[in-house]
Parts: structure tokens; C-alpha cells; sequence
């Protein structure tokens, strides 16, 4: 199909690129890599007014070592994430969960930002985010703020960023030695959407977890950090027969999963009670 | 690694160079058709561009079912570069309706299918108008413009409510379309008698045919005549009904499916679009064109499958099968078209598969609803039909407490009882269930497979593994027209073939199948090679475009090698005997000395010879002929078989299933086929691998869903999952050759077989794989969450609440 | 309306083109180049996929003028002097096509994951390919042929390296 006209904005810097989205004001739509908006244009599912491309704002492009935290630019792809030789080491979680995002040639194209501002609950990364407490940099012509993850996902496509505020980067900080981590994507295709999604991560002491962070994808409109299971893990003996599974059964506490052509409500937290112990394991190192 | 891919290599190597004795028949030639495919040079229909050219958009209705109360195009009509705007009303009067050309019974009601709904639309997506415009953006954005009242009418989504007394109604006629029977052998005694009766109900799920190809047209008209490009398999039946639909006279219209890419059935049609794309450039003159998109195409794109099937079966203790039952609900859809009525029926012979029986019993009731069609999609009835009597025989087996192998030995046709007439009335020519099964269990490692599985039921494992068998046999090579007119259809089954000998010696063959991914100018290369004595690259086949191959019946029900490659043999011994003719003359022999061997006539006993190419040039300069021989070596053949084709095989898949998540993955897959001789192993190999492909996507990936107001759910390729590599297994493949005995190249179908043994093999495994824990069935497709759902309600007999919908 | 430059397959085109034209649409209605087909709307099926600055991508799901100034191939620009690429030769080869409508992107992503790995194992060739959906093969003869094509590839850099 074929979208229906839109002016475009070309922008060569971040300041232009504010300036142009206050200039059109709720018309304007900022187009990162397009791989979840082109869909959509050519559905017409949406009529934005006006694109402003961001694909050539360098300065929202590229991984750096900020010491406590590494800063993704918002428009870095998928591809340059998961090679990134800084994320690989510092924040191996997100380089596993992009990697399964969609398929090689949208990983190309698709960005870290965007893929996160587009904030669909089956996305891989939001997530992440709240597992890791990322923090999203919003620029506006007023200035910088932060938003950390827990506050950003608002609803289903929904974020904290105002119109006219562009998402520049995003600071995932750097969890320290001794974390183990893992991203359980349940799918029935390849490129299919998560049906439920578990991102874990684990420091072990001794043995037992001494601290976990659990986020769950797809099990409401906006990514659920699973507290009771982090709570519930702290102490736990991984090795032990049944000792994650327990806390694992704490997974769908909070949650408001979907009813979708591709699963029911109870399904999903099934999924997610089983999915979150098989996360666990593996994150601790004990699958 | 190389292990794990050999598992899925062929189990004979594949070598283009292994000459058979100098035979161009049974080798693994490269195809010709692939110099185009792999080099872009391809002409899709969307490819056709042509001066003056405009651009037709559908405005489709986003309703099921409701009366057209208004249609304005006023506003539409003045948008930046739109050239007209029609609605159904303007085409009332000159676009007839769709044909349906398979009447399966006396008073089966074929309801008024016009191409453009004029006042009541009866499925989503339905055309209700179109632009015209001067590129396909300006058409598009045009449709918004368009402005179209409904008065909205009850949806009719399932089939068995939609038999209700006092319902809905989709035609005025009511929603039973027709009732079709059919019974041999005392079925009463049968199931009486019987030691033991099985029962289930099983869903053939709709599915969409998804083509890789959307379809699309251009027409176009020089004033006087016609010339339709169609994405299409069927350009000869297209021409004719074309014809009847629109008055245009069949001489003054031309077909032509240029490259295709893909139909599976779903191009066995003849559809609105390219109706009303005829009609648009008869009045306006100039060529248009219209190209779908896949959301579109899976809204209108007739459907396949879609039955609900009652089965049951009787048998004796020792497992021997007395009798089958059928009851079966066909989804048709909303209107008839060209073939929908009889779908069901190419399956209704063939429930009683490898098996004897006494006596069978089948009754078919096709059903309107408010949805798109339904029609031919790969193997078109027979994978319902094998599905049933596949599962049934390894319910039976569970029944039994009897390895579901032995319970098929005892029951199938044994190789010594070739040729047999099923208790369905069918004769098969040829084939050996034990040399097939033999083979693919050696090759499965069936053994110790049984023991894994053994051992995880022991150990408990929450992965537990299945294994499914489905021994098969199917009926297709469409057809003996006789046997085609004695049930109801509109036209014969035979198949036409020319060959051409060039003044040099190369050869063109007109074929009158319309290939598109099947390969016939490769293998009709190969035939006519053999045939002729001549080199395999100095044949050219043509075909797809009525102006060239002007007689056919095209490409569907794996017949075109069965019947149309039987037509180019027999065109090329029509040849060959003109050419004796010449031989012997210019030899100065009695053509009954002359021999034929490898493109030469020699007379026998001498060293004296002459090549084809000799005779060609000879032919050509006429210059010293027999008397009276017309100069010419030119010759065609229309075939008509006596019989089908009866392809058989043995499959057997190994399915590991996570009873945690439900989820399932192949372990293995082993397919031992038998489609008698082989023309080219590689495309056999190739037709076989993506059958399969199809049949494991409908057994646990592929379902159209729709809502209760009758709504597709599934109108993108992200919502109706297609297997994409990282979901398929690596298959073992294998042959058996049992030449048919009803033609000389002693060859049976292949393009659909895979499909109709892969899914009741890979259901069979899910199945097996949690039988243990009390599970008799899981509906198709068995996705994760139905697989959960099914251990589920087996664990807690008293739910009743899992609603596998 | 925005003016554009792009190489495609060698050649360098300046168009003025409309924001909301799909690159796919500039290659087959503008620039003639139809060996690119579309297949679906959702970015699912692949086979409008071509190397954009080198990498695959789905030109169904980019706009015309996000490629400005960008170096395209389509499957059209593989051969150089009518000598086929080794992954155009491997999937004839090994029968990896029978319709051929997803061959051009199918091809093309190939040889896009053999910049990761030159040797990829069947696992990796399948999820690789796991954005390009092809209907009649199966799957099967197409990892076979991008384990030829890879084989071929790195032999044919070797022969360059070492002559």
C-alpha cells in the first residue's frame, strides 16, 4: 500500500530538528529508521502532516563509555548496538535483546530510539530498559531533562516525551562485575512480535542471588518490572531444585496482559511464570 | 554442522553430471528458467509499463455483510490526476458474474457473484469502487474521497449456526449451497459388526495461500482487441471465461501470464479485478493497470481449507478397518467461484487412502458465510481428506494399544494387489506401501526414536517427544475428462502440446500448462530431448500467452507433467514418424528399415543415416519429399488421460514439545516418496520440500482468523505467520519409484503430495507426544497456546472453559 | 518537491521525488528497476531487499528521500561483465528457487550475512534469512546454496589474495 502525503523535513542538527517539530506543532512526527512507521504509513494507519528525518543528525548516532553509564545515541541502529564492542561488555542485556529484534535487514535500519519511543509493549527493548532503570535524554527547545525508564512508558504507544521534545540518547547504566544476564523471547515465528518477553538479570554471592531485576514484555500496555520476583529471588540457591521457581511464580503479579490473535491473558501469565524461572536460570548462570 | 545439514540433503546426491546412458529423462538438469530469476530480468505483471498507462485502486468494503445504500464519487472524481471513478452501478449492466464452473448437484444454489457489489456486499473486501488515476499514488489517495452509505446486515461467520433455521441470511436462497453424498458398501453392517468404533471432529482451519506474488492485471486494448497480463495459472481457462463473463469475443482477446510468481491454487481463478480491469480499459481506452498489496490480497485472495469434519471409523479387534464415515461442513464462503463447490469433492474419494475397506460412507454440505471464497489451495480436498483418515488411523492405533505402523500394514494395499479399486471407486494403477514405509523408517531411525521417546515419558521430562506417520497416496493429474464430466464439472481435463522443428533442428514446444516456479521449460526440455534425439539446450519451450499457445487447460492439481507432458511425447512421436518419412526417402529405404535411435535414422543393417537436423533442413528446403508429404515435420497432441495419477509416500516426523510453554519444534523429518519415474530429481526434490513446507505451516503456523463481526484479523504477513527459514526443519528426502502404469512416461503428480502427507504427519507427532498425559487431539494450527490449552483440559477432565476456538 | 541523488547498480540518478515515495517505487516505476518486486506491506517477506551502503535492506520500508546520496544494489547490479555473482550461481545450482519472486532479496540478504560471518553454520543461514519469506522451496536448498555461495565467495577472495 502507499502513504498518504506528508511534507519532510530533512534535519542536519538536533537544534533544527527542534525547531522544525515546534514549528509544526502535533502535525509533525519524527521519523528515526522508520522500520515501525513506514508499516504504518503504508497502511495508513497514521497521517502525520509532517516527517522530520532525523537520519542525519550525527550527533544522536553512536555508543560511548561514560564511565558509570554507557550513552546509546537515540539514533544509533540496531545493527551498531549489538556490534558494539562498549555495549557487548558493559551491557551485554541490551546486546542480546536487539539481537532479536525483528530481522537483520530492519536491524540495519531500525534505531535504538526509536524503537523505544515507539514504545509498543511487544518491543523488545522497553523492557529492557526498565530491567536495567535506563534513563531517556529528552531535549527540547527548553533544555535537557531526564526521564528514568520507570516513568517513560505511559501507556500502549505512549511515552513521557511532550510533543516537540526529541529522545537524543539513552544512559543504561553499567551494573558492575558479577551480573549475569538473559533476554526469553517467546515467539511462534522468527519475526513475529513477542508473544511474552523476560529480561533478567542476576548477581549472584556465594551461590545464592543476592540481587535480580526482572521485566517483563507484552504482560500490559507498558513494560511491568516484576518486583515480587525480585524480591522473592534474593537469597535463593539457584542449583536448588524449585528455588527460582517459586519466585518465578510471583511473575504476573501487577500485570495486565493482552488478549491478542496470538494469546489470551492466562496463557500469557503462564508464559510468564515459566518464562521468568527459565530467564533466571540462565541469567544466573545455572541453565 | 555438516552432520546437521546433511540430514537435510537428499538421500540420493544430486549431480547434474551423472548421464543416464546419454538420457536427458532422470537427470538432475540445472533449470533454464533460472537465468531470469536470479539476474532481475524478470517480467512480473506489475512490470509492464505502457505508454499512457493509468492506474486502478479498489475501494473495498469494511463490512461483512450490509446493503449499499449511496455510493458518491463526485468528490473523488475531481482529485489531482484521477481519470473516473466507478461504482458498482456504473458496471451493472456489462460485468455479469464471476463463473462458477463446478455445479456439484442438481439444486446446489449458485448465487449472482458481480465482480463490482452493486447492492450488498457480502464479505470485508469486497470491491465496491475504483479510481482510475494517472499513477498508483494519485489512485489511492483518491479512494479516501469516495464516500459510501451501508446499511448494515448480520454477519454470518459459522458454518454450523449458519444452518440454523431462521439466521442470517447471506443469499436470499439461504446458506446451504448444496448437499453432496456419495456411498459404497453396507455401512450400516460395517460399523455394526465393528469390534471397534472411533469418532472425532476435526477443524481444517482456513488458510490464506499467500503466494509470494500479489496478484495483478493490466488490460489493454487496441480498439477492436483485447490483451489481459494476469498474475494468473490458468491463462487459457481465464480466456474462455473471460469471454462468457464480459461478451468480448475469445478471438479478439488475448491472455497472457507472463512470469508468476507462485499460485499454490490461489490463481486458479477468475477474479473481480480482472473482470473489471478489462471493462475500465474498454471505456476508457487506454491500458490500466492494477497491482494488489498483500493486505488487500488477504482479504480478497479466495481462501483454502476451511471444513469442519465429522469422521468415524469401524474396525475389527485385530485392527482391520470394516468402514468410514464422513460428515462434512465445506465453508464456501460468500459466493461460489470458479471451482469452490468442488474442493470437498477431490477430497471425497480419497478418505479411504491406502486402505481397505468394506464400505464408506461420505456426505458433504457446503455452507455460506459472510467471507471471502474459499477455493483450490494446494491439494485442494485431498490433504482434508488424508488428514482425517491419517489422524483417524493413529486414534485407532491408540485405540488398539497397536503401533500405528502395524495397524497401517495390515490395513493398506499390498504391492502384489496393484492394480486395486478402492472401495471409493478409484483404480489404482501402481505403488508399494511397504518399499516407501520400509525405506523411511530405516532412514528415521524409527527404532530409536521410540526408545527416546520412551525414555522421556519415563523420566518425565517436560520436553517430550512425538513422532507422527503418515502414509499417503492422493489422486491428481486433473484429469480424465469423463471422470471430471460424470461429476459436475464444466470442462475436461486434457492437455494440448505442439512441437515445432525449426529449419536448423531446434525444437519449440508450445505447451498449453502454465508454469509459474514449476519448471516445465526445464523438464519439457528433457522430454523432448529424449524424444527426439536432440540437444537439451536446442529446445525452447513456450507457453503462458493464448496468442502463442492458443489451446490448454494450465497448471494446477499436479497435472501438468501427468497429462501435459504426456501430450509433448506424444507430439513428438507424431514427429518423429513424419521424419521416418523423409528419412526413408531421402535413404531411398521403406520407412519399416528406418530405426530411430538418439536424434538418427539409420537404416537398418546399414551404415547409411540421417540426423533430425538433416530432415529439419530437408523439411525446410522441400525440395525432394515423398509425394504428397506436406513440408512439415510440425505436430501436435491433445491428451486425455484414462485415469488419474495415485503418487504415494510414507512421512514421518519427530516433534519435540516443551509441555511448559507448549511450544513444539521438529526434531526430524523424513519423506519417502513415490511419484513413479522422475523427469528431474531436483525439481521433484524441490516440489517435494515445499510441500512439505506448506503442510508443517498448516499444521502449526497458519490460521485467517476472523472476528464475530466477520472482520479478517489476519491481513498482514505480522499477523498471519508464515515459516520462514528459522522455522522449518531440514527435511530427508527420499524415493521409491513405482512407474504409473497409465502413461508411457510412467510418471505420477508431485506438486501437491507434500502438502497432503505433511500435516497429519506433524499432527500425529504433537499428538503422540501427549498422549500420555491424556491428550487425543490438538486443533490445527497447534500453537503453543493451543497445545497448553489441550494438556490443560486433559489434566482437568471437568473444564470445560479452555474455548479452543 | 525534494531533489535526490542515488547510485543505483553504478549509475547515479537525480530525481525529484515526492517525501512520501517508497525507494522500492523510485527502482521499479521511476528507475526501471523491476528485478526489486514487493511482496507484502509490513517489511515481512523480504523481497524487495536490497544492499544499501552495503547492507541489506528493505526498500519497501525506507523512503526515497532517506537514501539520498546513498549507494544502492539491487539484484540487477550483482553481475559484472554477465558474470554472475557466486551466490547467483549457487542458488541455481542448488535449485534454491522455483517461482523466483523472493530470489532477488533472498540473494541479497545472503550475501548481506556473509559480511558477519563467511562461513556461517545452517543455524546461522537460517536466522539470517529469518526476515525472507520464500513459499515453494522450504527452505532447504536455499541454505544449501548460501553454504555453496559462501564456499565460493571465500575461495574466489583467496584466489584475488593470493594472485
Amino acid at each position: 500500500m502507499i502513504p498518504a502525503s506528508f511534507d519532510y523535513v530533512r534535519a542536519s542538527s538536533l537544534d533544527e530538528a527542534l525547531a522544525t517539530l515546534r514549528e509544526h506543532g502535533e502535525e509533525a512526527k519524527v521519523l528515526a529508521g522508520g522500520q515501525s512507521l513506514l508499516p504504518l504509513l503504508r497502511l495508513r494507519l497514521a497521517y502525520p502532516g509532517t516527517l522530520v528525518d532525523l537520519g542525519r543528525v550525527e550527533e544522536l548516532r553512536g555508543v560511548a563509555d561514560r564511565g558509570d553509564h554507557v550513552l546509546i545515541g537515540a539514533m544509533t541502529t540496531h545493527y551498531e548496538v549489538v556490534t558494539s564492542p562498549v555495549v557487548r561488555e558493559h551491557c551485554p542485556l541490551v546486546a542480546l535483546a536487539t539481537a532479536t529484534v525483528a530481522d537483520p535487514a530492519v536491524r540495519h535500519r531500525g534505531t535504538f530510539g526509536g524503537s523505544l519511543a515507539h514504545a509498543d509493549p511487544a518491543g523488545d527493548l522497553p523492557a529492557v530498559a526498565r530491567a536495567l532503570d535506563m534513563e531517556f535524554v529528552a531535549r527540547s527547545p527548553e533544555g535537557e531533562r531526564v526521564i528514568p525508564a520507570a516513568d517513560f512508558f505511559l501507556d500502549y504507544l505512549e511515552t513521557a516525551l511532550d510533543p516537540g521534545e526529541i529522545l537524543t540518547g539513552v544512559r543504561v547504566p553499567k551494573l558492575g562485575p558479577g551480573w549475569g544476564f538473559h533476554y526469553e523471547k517467546f515467539h511462534r515465528t522468527a519475526q513475529a512480535w513477542a508473544i511474552v518477553g523476560v529480561a533478567a538479570a542476576v548477581r549472584r554471592s556465594g551461590g545464592a542471588v543476592e540481587e535480580a531485576r526482572v521485566a517483563l514484555t507484552n504482560m500490559g500496555p507498558v513494560p511491568v518490572r516484576a518486583i515480587g520476583v525480585e524480591q522473592a529471588v534474593r537469597g535463593a540457591d539457584p542449583g536448588a531444585n524449585g528455588a527460582l521457581r517459586a519466585a518465578a511464580e510471583r511473575a504476573d503479579e501487577d500485570t495486565d496482559p493482552p488478549s491478542d490473535l496470538h494469546a489470551r491473558p492466562d496463557y500469557r501469565r503462564h508464559l510468564a511464570r515459566v518464562l521468568t524461572r527459565r530467564a533466571l536460570l540462565a541469567a544466573a548462570g545455572a541453565a | 554442522m555438516t552432520e546437521q545439514l546433511d540430514a537435510g540433503v537428499a538421500a540420493w546426491q544430486i549431480k547434474e553430471s551423472d548421464v543416464l546412458d546419454g538420457r536427458e529423462v532422470g537427470r538432475a538438469r540445472r533449470r533454464k528458467e533460472d537465468a531470469r530469476l536470479v539476474t532481475g530480468r524478470t517480467q512480473w505483471t506489475d512490470n509492464i509499463q505502457l505508454p499512457g498507462m493509468l492506474h486502478v485502486a479498489f475501494l473495498r468494503s469494511p463490512m461483512a455483510h450490509a446493503r449499499i445504500t449511496r455510493v458518491d464519487t463526485s468528490v473523488a472524481r475531481t482529485q489531482p490526476g484521477v481519470v473516473a471513478v466507478f461504482s458498482g452501478a456504473d458496471f451493472a449492466a456489462e460485468q455479469g458474474s464471476l463463473p462458477c464452473v463446478w455445479p456439484v448437484s442438481e439444486d446446489i444454489v449458485i448465487p449472482d457473484h458481480p465482480p463490482m457489489a452493486v447492492t450488498e456486499v457480502r464479505y470485508v473486501g469486497e470491491a465496491v469502487a475504483c479510481v482510475v488515476a494517472t499513477d498508483r499514488y494519485k489512485a489511492a489517495d483518491a479512494l479516501d474521497a469516495i464516500e459510501v452509505d451501508y446499511e448494515p446486515l448480520d454477519a454470518v461467520t459459522d458454518m454450523t449456526s449458519a444452518l440454523d433455521e431462521g439466521g442470517p441470511k447471506v443469499h436470499e436462497a439461504g446458506n446451504k449451497a448444496f448437499t453432496w453424498t456419495f456411498a459404497q458398501g453396507d455401512i450400516e453392517a460395517a460399523f455394526r459388526d465393528a469390534a471397534v468404533r472411533v469418532e472425532r471432529t476435526f477443524v481444517q482451519q482456513r488458510l490464506i495461500p499467500s503466494a509470494m506474488e500479489p496478484r495483478a492485471v493490466v488490460a489493454q486494448t487496441d480498439g477492436d482487441a483485447f490483451t489481459l497480463h494476469s498474475s494468473t495459472q490458468i491463462p487459457h481457462i481465464l480466456r474462455v471465461m473471460l469471454a462468457l463473463t464480459t461478451g468480448i469475443p475469445e478471438h479478439k482477446l488475448r491472455v497472457v501470464a507472463p512470469d508468476v510468481g507462485g499460485g499454490f491454487g490461489s490463481k486458479l481463478q477468475v477474479t473481480a479485478e480482472e473482470v473489471l480491469c478489462l471493462l475500465i480499459t474498454r471505456r476508457l481506452g487506454r491500458p490500466v493497470k492494477w497491482t494488489e498489496s498483500r493486505s488487500e490480497g488477504n482479504l480478497t485472495v479466495h481462501h483454502g481449507r476451511d471444513q469442519l469434519q465429522r469422521i468415524s471409523v469401524a474396525a475389527d479387534a485385530d485392527g482391520r478397518i470394516r468402514g468410514v464415515k464422513v460428515d462434512l461442513l465445506a465453508d464456501m464462503g460468500a459466493y461460489l467461484m470458479l471451482v469452490t463447490p468442488g474442493v470437498p469433492l477431490l477430497g471425497a474419494f480419497m478418505y479411504s487412502g491406502v486402505y481397505k475397506m468394506d464400505a464408506y460412507d461420505f456426505t458433504c454440505t457446503g455452507v455460506f458465510t459472510t467471507k471471502v471464497p474459499t477455493d483450490a489451495y494446494r491439494g485442494a480436498g485431498r490433504p482434508e481428506a488424508t488428514f482425517a483418515i491419517e489422524r483417524m488411523v493413529d486414534e485407532l492405533a491408540a485405540e488398539l494399544g497397536m503401533d500405528p505402523i502395524e495397524l497401517r500394514r495390515r490395513n493398506w494395499i499390498r504391492h502384489g494387489e496393484f492394480p486395486y479399486t478402492t472401495v471409493c471407486g478409484l483404480t489404482y494403477d501402481s505403488g508399494n506401501y511397504e518399499a516407501a514405509t520400509d525405506r523411511a523408517l530405516a532412514l528415521f531411525g524409527y527404532d530409536r526414536l521410540r526408545a527416546e521417546q520412551a525414555d522421556r515419558r519415563a523420566r518425565e521430562d517436560p520436553v517430550q517427544l512425538g513422532i507422527g506417520v503418515s502414509t499417503y497416496t492422493e489422486m491428481c493429474g486433473l484429469a480424465p475428462s469423463r471422470v471430471l464430466g460424470s461429476l459436475s464439472y464444466g470442462a475436461g481435463g486434457w492437455e494440448h502440446a505442439s512441437v515445432r522443428v525449426l529449419p536448423t533442428g531446434k525444437v519449440e514446444v508450445v505447451t498449453g500448462t502454465s508454469p509459474h516456479g514449476q519448471g516445465h521449460e526445464t523438464a519439457w526440455s528433457q522430454i523432448v530431448a529424449d524424444a527426439l534425439g536432440v540437444p537439451f539446450e536446442d529446445v525452447a519451450v513456450l507457453h503462458g500467452d493464448t496468442s502463442s499457445s492458443y489451446k490448454g487447460m494450465d497448471t494446477y492439481g499436479s497435472r501438468s507433467l501427468v497429462v501435459g507432458g504426456v501430450a509433448v511425447v506424444q507430439a513428438c512421436e507424431k514427429v518423429k514418424e513424419k521424419a521416418r518419412q523423409v528419412a526413408a526417402h531421402l535413404m531411398e529405404a521403406s520407412p519399416d528399415d528406418i530405426e530411430f535411435s538418439r536424434g538418427e535414422f539409420r537404416v537398418r543393417g546399414t551404415g547409411t543415416s540421417r540426423t533430425i537436423q538433416e530432415i529439419a533442413l530437408a523439411t525446410f528446403a522441400a525440395h525432394d519429399l515423398p509425394d504428397g508429404f506436406e513440408p512439415r515435420l510440425d505436430a501436435d497432441a491433445t491428451f486425455d488421460p484414462d485415469n488419474f495419477s495415485f503418487p504415494h509416500g510414507t512421512h514421518l516426523c519427530a516433534v519435540e514439545v516443551d509441555t511448559e510453554t507448549g511450544a513444539t519444534r521438529i526434531r526430524s523429518y523424513v519423506a519417502v516418496d513415490d511419484v513413479g519415474n522422475v523427469v528431474n530429481p531436483l525439481i521433484v526434490e524441490g516440489q517435494v520440500h515445499g510441500g512439505i513446507a506448506q503442510g508443517i505451516a498448516q499444521a502449526l503456523f497458519e490460521e485467517a482468523v476472523h472476528d464475530a463481526d466477520g472482520n479478517l484479523l489476519t491481513t498482514t504477513m505480522a499477523d498471519y505467520l508464515l515459516p520462514s527459514a528459522a522455522d522449518l526443519p531440514a527435511y530427508t528426502t527420499d524415493r521409491t519409484e513405482t512407474p504409473a502404469t497409465t502413461n508411457p512416461l510412467g510418471v505420477k503428480g508431485v506438486g501437491e503430495a507434500g502438502t497432503i502427507a505433511s500435516t497429519p504427519a506433524v499432527v500425529n507427532a504433537v499428538v503422540d507426544a501427549l498422549r500420555p498425559y491424556g491428550v487425543r487431539d490438538v486443533p490445527m494450527p497447534c500453537t503453543p497456546e493451543r497445545v497448553w490449552r489441550a494438556l490443560g483440559q486433559a489434566r482437568t477432565p471437568q473444564r470445560t472453559d479452555g474455548g479452543l476456538s | 518537491m525534494p531533489r535526490i541523488s542515488v547510485t543505483v547498480d553504478g549509475i547515479r540518478y537525480d530525481e525529484e521525488v515526492e517525501p512520501r515515495l517508497l525507494l522500492v517505487h523510485l527502482l521499479r516505476d521511476r528507475l526501471g528497476k523491476t528485478g526489486t518486486p514487493i511482496g507484502c506491506d509490513t517489511s515481512n517477506c523480504g523481497a524487495c531487499t536490497v544492499l544499501l551502503d552495503g547492507r541489506s535492506a528493505k526498500s519497501c520500508s525506507i523512503l526515497a528521500v532517506q537514501a539520498d546520496g546513498c549507494d544502492i544494489v539491487t539484484i540487477e547490479g550483482l553481475s559484472t561483465d554477465g558474470t554472475w555473482h557466486p551466490m547467483q550461481r549457487a542458488f541455481h545450482e542448488e535449485h534454491a528457487l522455483q517461482c523466483g519472486y523472493c530470489t532477488p532479496g533472498m540473494i541479497l540478504a545472503a550475501i548481506d550475512l556473509l559480511h558477519d560471518d563467511p562461513d556461517p553454520s545452517e543455524e546461522t543461514i537460517r536466522e539470517g534469512l529469518e526476515g525472507n519469506l520464500c513459499r515453494c522451496t522450504g527452505y532447504c536448498t536455499i541454505v544449501r546454496a548460501v553454504r555453496r555461495g559462501a564456499r565460493e565467495m571465500s575461495r574466489d577472495q583467496e584466489g584475488a589474495a593470493t594472485s
